[in-house]
């Protein structure tokens, strides 16, 4: 099989049974990602495929056949820290780290399609995602902290 | 960076960034199953299907043949090692591969070791075991009937038809005899039956291992998920039988404990041995339903409680019996003198005459622990009785619930206050925090909207009910006093090491773990305000046994209270050791120096001349002069570095009010809740963030407890919330926006006067969740979880039993 992930092409022989979290993990070593489950609830295993949020410890590895997956690693770019990673800095949005790459794959494709969400819209979006740690409530701070931000640095009044 | 907090101004203390947060935001933090050791291999469990049964045989010639599989280990490979069986650290003993008997599903039977995971899962298929079922003991309630099955006779005098078979422990505290004198000139008694049903703390991530045993050096090493180092390292050696110096335990970054991951797993140790039987590093990570059906649970208390007021609503007294379900083996992790916890502290926030409880453990056919799920030894279990027997108290006498407690709780004037039980609580304004929640709730308000929608709803029959539920508790945490407590002989003192590097930065090191509380920046914090230096200038190590002081590690709310006292106690010896340093340098006498802590410089603080302006030298100045050629007058050493060992005098009691709103669907039983006023007191916060955060977390603890949250069995002991999708944990969308406030009483023996305050919010929440929603369909008692349809059947009149089966 072939998958790109984070823009750079991987060609494997992989067992069909591999998910495509142990994909990610096991094989490329990109540890970002995280599994909480194996139930499709946590939401820690949260990665984009073809731009899409999905729970890759229910994607097998071979459903990625020709796909291109986006992981946490790739959030950071060559002028830094994408905004969402910066806003769950300051606003404590994070604890023990485990749930939080996957809330920022998902928080950013929220604000991708919908620069400007409520907080019931934030809450709606990762509400397929557990965090133990925080509560949530500076989860959602922080995603609105990135909103804000983004528009501003968009221009947007 | 400079913060003024409940008093202390200065460097150091505030809200400021986490120094962790950069590696996890980019997916670099580095967990257990992040690490990846050349030749590597794989470990798996496998586990009993049945509650009880006796194992006939074991047979794994076929999945010793798995061309992947490098070991096969099961309970007769421990025994030859002395293995099969663990101490635990309620003075009992636990399998760690079944020889004998399963004892519940989940238990651990045999351990493969492959490739890769998946081969070791397909090699657990391929082991054959022989059972025969025997009845299991499900019903806590039915484990002391005289017919009972006997669960652990593997135990000496366990087979007697006396119904004592599967007894475990008898406690009590209190006076049993003054509390009687009380309820006898009692005006009013309430009596209320309660469960406080089992739980699971679920961290995101999992427990897990790599364990990597040298041949030639004979060294252990084991990465691990461990809240406490120190205390696992001896557990290794004493079972295990390497001695303690061969042994290095570390705990890297750690995804959330919440009491998970203090206790010792089979999976820990079948790692290790498949490590010294194969040569090469083995790694053991548990899948989810391991996890919540053989790791360390919590609660399952069955409390009979009684409280006692005269005519004018005054508590007199409060009495209790609990029945403890400690699963098949008692593994509750907890200082050793107190068989349930710190469960004492039940007459909670109020002056109370006279108490009183009994306590009985007993083994059931469930997996093991008690102790766990932020519950401060069983601090949870304490209010959630009290704060609902008060409830209940109001109820029955046609009292406002606020007004009772505010009646009843004690007053600023009374502390240090010795409690009916024996704990002398250090500090407390309860009055002032119970206010400050009322008034941001508008307590008022709610009353009259409650009474509208109510009268809304009998009229129409539609709309939803709104409720309104306090709690006023009272935490006993940072443990502790190592007379009085200790694990396994180990007394609960924490060490701490500082060192001040020639260049003016600093590394502490200390014993405690972070599991996510932030430890990097709060400690960092605490030397920062000590001595002035900038946060990133204290690098703080933790974690990893070879490079830590010892101690007994994260759990209990007992960082703060302990290591942090050890940390605020280090940097006080640094410091003195600097003025002695600045005198040689000043040519003053030491006595005529006077600190100044600055304003978080790189330079640090400073020591000047008292009446000489002008005169003084930094600390940065100090170490390097200190690491140099000065002749320092005798007894002074050189350089800058302290340890100390912190003895804890007497726990903190932090302590809260809590509001909960909520609106409950009477036709559906779904609780909505709608608000949540916290106020928190837990004494000087060193970086109310972190705190603030921490609450949160607990605070959705609550209602994931009160709303959802159970590990349930059938009858035949079978586990029924073993995924995510049966044990149901809160999400965004059942969590309010948190509305918290702080009030500042600190206590007055912790050098900083900070409280522990991790679990406050855990242990306060529950009964405030489920006052509110009792209040909103006027029923006098239902257990937790209140899930719809337990919500809608107590509406019927029908309460359910949540300690088994659902039914
Ligand atoms: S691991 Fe994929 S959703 Fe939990
Ligand atoms: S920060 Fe720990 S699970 Fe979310």
């Amino acid at each position: 099989m072939g998958v790109t992930v984070n823009g750079v092409e991987h060609v494997r022989e992989v067992e069909p049974r591999l998910l495509l979290v142990h994909l990610l993990r096991d094989e490329l070593r990109l540890t970002g990602t995280h599994w909480g489950c194996d139930t499709s609830n946590c939401g820690a295993c949260t990665v984009w495929m073809d731009g899409l949020p999905v729970k890759s410890c229910t994607v097998l590895a071979v459903m990625a056949d020709g796909r291109s997956v986006r992981t946490v690693e790739d959030l950071e770019g060559p002028f830094g820290l994408d905004q969402i990673q910066t806003s769950f800095m300051d606003c404590h949005g994070l604890q023990c780290g485990f749930c939080t790459p996957g809330m920022l794959m998902t928080a950013r494709k929220l604000l991708d399609d919908n620069p400007d969400p409520t907080d019931t819209e934030i809450r709606e979006a990762i509400s397929g995602q557990i965090c133990r740690c925080t509560g949530y409530r500076n989860i959602v701070a922080a995603v609105r902290h990135a909103a804000v931000a983004e528009a501003l640095g968009r221009g947007d009044t | 960076m400079t913060g003024t907090v409940g008093g202390c101004a200065g460097p150091g203390f505030g809200s400021v960034p986490r120094k962790e947060d950069g590696r996890f935001v980019r997916g670099r933090g580095r967990f257990v199953d992040d690490i990846a050791l050349p030749g590597m291999l794989h470990g798996a469990v496998l586990r009993s299907p049945y509650a009880h049964a006796r194992i006939v045989s074991v047979d794994t010639t076929a999945a010793e043949s798995h061309p992947k599989v490098r070991a096969v280990i099961t309970g007769e490979t421990l025994a030859a090692r002395d293995m099969a069986w663990m101490p635990t650290f309620s003075h009992d003993v636990a399998a760690v591969l079944a020889t004998d008997k399963v004892r519940y599903q989940g238990q651990e039977v045999a351990f493969v070791v492959a490739e890769d995971r998946y081969a070791a899962r397909d090699a657990l298929a391929l082991i054959e075991v022989e059972y025969e079922p025997l009845a299991p003991v499900v019903d806590a309630r039915r484990s002391l009937d005289a017919d009972a099955p006997v669960i652990r006779d593997d135990l000496d005098g366990r087979t007697g038809p006396d119904g004592r078979g599967n007894h475990v422990f008898d406690w009590e505290t209190g006076d049993e005899a003054a509390t009687g004198v009380q309820f006898a000139r009692a005006a009013h008694v309430s009596a209320c039956d309660l469960v406080y049903p089992r739980v699971h703390p679920a961290p995101l991530e999992t427990c897990g291992t790599v364990a990597d045993y040298d041949r030639i050096s004979g060294k252990l090493t084991v990465h691990a998920t461990a809240q406490a180092p120190h205390a696992h390292r001896m557990l290794y050696s004493r079972i295990a039988g390497i001695p303690e110096h061969h042994i290095r335990i570390i705990a890297p970054d750690i995804g959330g404990g919440f009491g998970n991951k203090v206790g010792m797993y089979p999976g820990y140790l079948c790692a290790v041995v498949g490590s010294i039987m194969t040569g090469a590093p083995v790694k053991w990570v548990e899948d989810r339903s391991e996890n919540l059906m053989s790791t360390s649970f919590a609660r399952d208390f069955h409390m009979h409680g009684e409280i006692a007021a005269d005519a004018d609503g005054r508590i007199l007294a409060i009495r209790v019996s609990v029945l403890a379900d400690h699963g098949a083996f008692n593994a509750t992790a907890q200082p050793s003198k107190f068989p349930a916890g710190f469960f004492g502290v039940f007459t909670g926030s109020y002056d109370i005459a006279a108490a009183h409880c009994r306590v009985t453990g007993v083994y059931t056919n469930k997996a093991p622990g008690g102790v766990a799920y932020a519950c401060s030894f069983r601090v949870t279990e304490a209010v959630y009785l009290v704060e609902r027997l008060v409830d209940v108290l109001a109820r029955d006498t046609g009292r406002d619930p606020a007004e009772l407690r505010m009646a009843n709780l004690l007053t600023p004037d009374r502390f240090p206050f010795r409690s009916a039980t024996g704990w002398e609580y250090d500090s407390g304004d309860y009055p002032r925090a119970l206010r400050t929640a009322l008034e941001m709730a508008d307590y008022p308000a709610l009353r009259a909207e409650q009474k509208e929608r109510r009268a809304a709803y009998e009229r129409t029959g539609a709309g939803t009910l709104t409720g309104i539920g306090m709690s006023v508790f009272t935490e006993a945490v940072g443990a502790g006093p190592r007379r009085l407590m200790d694990i396994m002989g180990l007394g609960m003192a924490d060490g701490a090491e500082l060192r001040v590097h020639p260049t003016g930065t600093a590394v502490l090191r200390l014993s405690c773990m972070s599991q996510g509380q932030g430890h990097e920046t709060t400690f960092a914090q605490i030397v920062s305000h000590e001595l002035g230096l900038p946060i990133d200038a204290v690098q703080v190590v933790q974690g990893d046994t070879d490079n830590t002081p010892f101690g007994l590690g994260t759990y209990g709310s007992r960082s703060t209270p302990v290591s942090g006292a050890a940390a605020s106690v280090a940097a006080s010896k640094v410091r003195e050791q600097a003025r002695q340093v600045a005198a040689v340098l000043l040519e003053v006498a030491a006595d005529d120096l006077r600190w100044d802590v600055g304003t978080g410089t790189a330079d640090g603080g400073n020591f000047a001349v008292a009446g000489v302006p002008g005169i003084s030298v930094t600390l940065r100045e100090i170490a390097l002069a200190a690491h140099g050629g000065l002749d320092l007058p005798d007894g002074v050493d050189g350089q800058l570095t302290a340890s100390t060992v912190y003895n804890p005098p007497n726990l903190t009691f932090p302590f809260g009010a809590y509001v909960c709103v909520v609106d409950v669907d009477p036709g559906t039983g779904e609780v909505d809740v709608r608000r949540f006023v916290a106020v928190d007191d837990c004494g000087v916060r060193i970086n109310p963030m972190i705190v603030e955060g921490q609450i949160h977390g607990g605070l959705a603890d609550g209602v994931g407890m009160a709303l959802m949250e159970l590990v349930a069995f059938d009858d035949d002991g079978n586990h029924l919330s073993a995924s995510f999708m049966d044990y149901l944990l809160p999400t965004a969308m059942e969590c309010p926006a948190w509305e918290l406030a702080a009030t500042v009483t600190p206590s007055p023996h912790h050098p900083l006067g900070a409280k522990g305050v991790g679990e406050s919010a855990t242990v306060g929440s529950p009964p405030a969740v489920v006052n509110a929603v009792l209040d909103a369909i006027n029923v006098r008692h239902a257990d937790m979880p209140l899930t719809p349809a337990h919500v809608w059947r107590a509406l019927q009149g029908r309460p359910i039993r949540p300690d088994i089966a659902i039914r």
